[in-house]
């Protein structure tokens, strides 16, 4: 697959496979509007919620990974709280960033990054080490300038004894979770 | 009363004051609390953009233990994304058939199994509905004395799940407040998103959220929480001017009673807070907003001086 020819590539079956979940879940969106209006983070999106939840319906694959607007989603449930439809909307902009991901682009690695850096914490040490998870960002982000950002931030943290080594208490706890699950979601 | 302890990781690095201060709150209480052995992260909100199935499998695998090492005991997670996930587990996964089957096939493969029998409650459930208010204002040896304390619930401990409290006005965290002999102050930034881990992955949006609720919060002598990114987000960022400018200590709601209960360092862990400095940790220490001038505040509170 060439990814340099976007208008040669054509959707995986795991892509097809979340595209279709997707608009199952999608499907009732009467395009109300509700969950742009009660969005915190919408004047920060390209398309608003309810333009997504329409290209979701219309499977507009392309238009959709080209978005941010999944990648502004805060999980703050007040779209999934207030919509009309009972719709979990919520959760499909978690399916959403799952889809980009499958994508797999420069621009969407850097956008996943930080939960791929967190999960491979997880998987690493068993619980969330916040000391080692910041460098593991910084390292998929490759942004150079990104640890300064946090350095200020940093040396605050560790003033207030806020820092701790990474604990190996729980190391390798999840390998095999992680392991069956990987299995588990090639074989669907 | 006795619960499973559900810690969360965040509990044991930058937010040990809340589970130093959670655990001695309790205690004092006469709550036991028991940690769920073995426990591991839930996944906070990083697993749902990775992978569908780790979402709900490694929340499950911590009801699994907690079912099968401490039977008949509700999970208590004091973090909001722990409280969410762990609580997600029981509303999505047990009752539907295939996805519980799938879980179950992950946990499998370390020797695991979730039957869908453990209760998920959060700290503030616990406070008003299990404890109740009369004991804590009973627990009370040095009242808050009138502290402006605005209440900051955020976000998912009330959505999507409807359980303790309402969402669009929550009132439980006010209430504990109350009871502490401080004075919760109105407004309408309660429930509103600090931006969770946007903060992280696209700072300059959620700056806006963290500038509005502080702006908000002009007046109060502190904001209470019960979330660790919640209160990371509100204090980390108060010296950058992006954030508006407005300092305001940022201390969970266990910290503010175990300084009404008397208990002193190291139970409260004020030391811990950023948004602390030291004529802040005085004027908490000594109640300074007791001895305000009259005509500052509130009328009833310059009487009481």
């Amino acid at each position: 697959m060439n990814q340099t020819q976007a208008h040669a590539w054509s959707p995986d079956a795991v892509t097809r496979e979340i595209l279709e979940e997707l608009r199952g879940e999608i499907g009732a969106c009467m395009q109300c509007g509700t969950c742009t209006a009660s969005c915190p983070n919408g004047f920060a999106m390209d398309i608003t919620p309810r333009q997504m939840w329409r290209m979701v319906q219309f499977g507009m694959l392309d238009r959709i990974l080209e978005s941010k607007t999944f990648w502004m989603c805060s999980s703050c449930y007040m779209c999934t709280l207030r919509c009309p439809r009972g719709l979990k909307l919520t959760r499909a902009m978690g399916a959403l960033k799952r889809l980009a991901r499958q994508r797999g682009t420069w621009k969407i690695r850097k956008n996943s990054a930080f939960y791929d850096a967190f999960m491979e914490n997880v998987e690493k040490y068993g619980r969330v080490q916040e000391t080692s998870l910041m460098p593991g960002y910084f390292l998929k982000s490759r942004d150079p300038l990104l640890p300064l950002h946090y350095l200020p931030l940093g040396v605050r943290m560790m003033r207030a004894g806020k820092l701790h080594p990474p604990s190996s208490a729980q190391k390798g706890r999840l390998k095999e979770l992680f392991a069956k699950v990987r299995e588990m979601e090639e074989e669907s | 009363m006795k619960y499973a302890y559900y810690p969360g990781c965040s509990l044991q690095e930058s937010a040990r004051e809340f589970d130093v201060s959670v655990r001695a709150v309790m205690a004092a209480l006469g709550v036991e609390l028991v940690d769920i052995p073995d426990w591991t992260c839930c996944g906070a909100s990083a697993a749902e953009p990775v992978s569908a199935l780790m979402n709900y499998a490694l929340p499950a695998r911590n009801l699994a233990l907690a079912e099968q090492e401490l039977p008949g005991l509700d999970v208590l997670a004091p973090c909001s994304a722990c409280y969410l996930n762990l609580l997600k587990v029981n509303r999505e996964v047990v009752g539907n058939k295939d996805l519980h089957a799938r879980v179950n096939e992950a946990l499998g493969a370390s020797g695991l199994n979730y039957r869908g029998t453990v209760g998920v409650r959060h700290i503030l459930d616990v406070l008003v509905n299990d404890i109740g208010l009369d004991p804590i204002k009973e627990r009370i040896v040095n009242d808050l004395g009138g502290m402006r304390v605005s209440a900051y619930y955020g976000c998912q401990i009330l959505r999507p799940y409807e359980v303790f409290d309402d969402p669009r006005h929550p009132v439980s965290m006010d209430n504990v407040l109350s009871a502490l002999g401080a004075k919760p102050l109105p407004w309408d930034m309660g429930n509103k998103c600090c931006g969770a881990s946007l903060m992280v992955t696209h700072p300059e949006v959620a700056m806006h959220s963290v500038a509005a609720i502080l702006g908000a919060a002009d007046g109060s002598d502190a904001v209470a929480t019960v979330c660790p990114l919640c209160q990371m987000n509100l204090e980390a960022y108060q010296h950058d001017s992006a954030a508006g400018g407005h300092h305001v200590p940022i201390l969970y709601l266990t910290q503010l009673m175990g300084l009404a209960f008397g208990l002193e360092e190291p139970s409260v862990l004020l030391d811990k807070n950023m948004s602390m400095d030291g004529s802040m940790r005085a004027g908490i220490r000594s109640r300074a907003w007791r001895h305000e001038a009259p005509g500052e505040g509130d009328e009833t509170l310059a009487r009481e001086t």
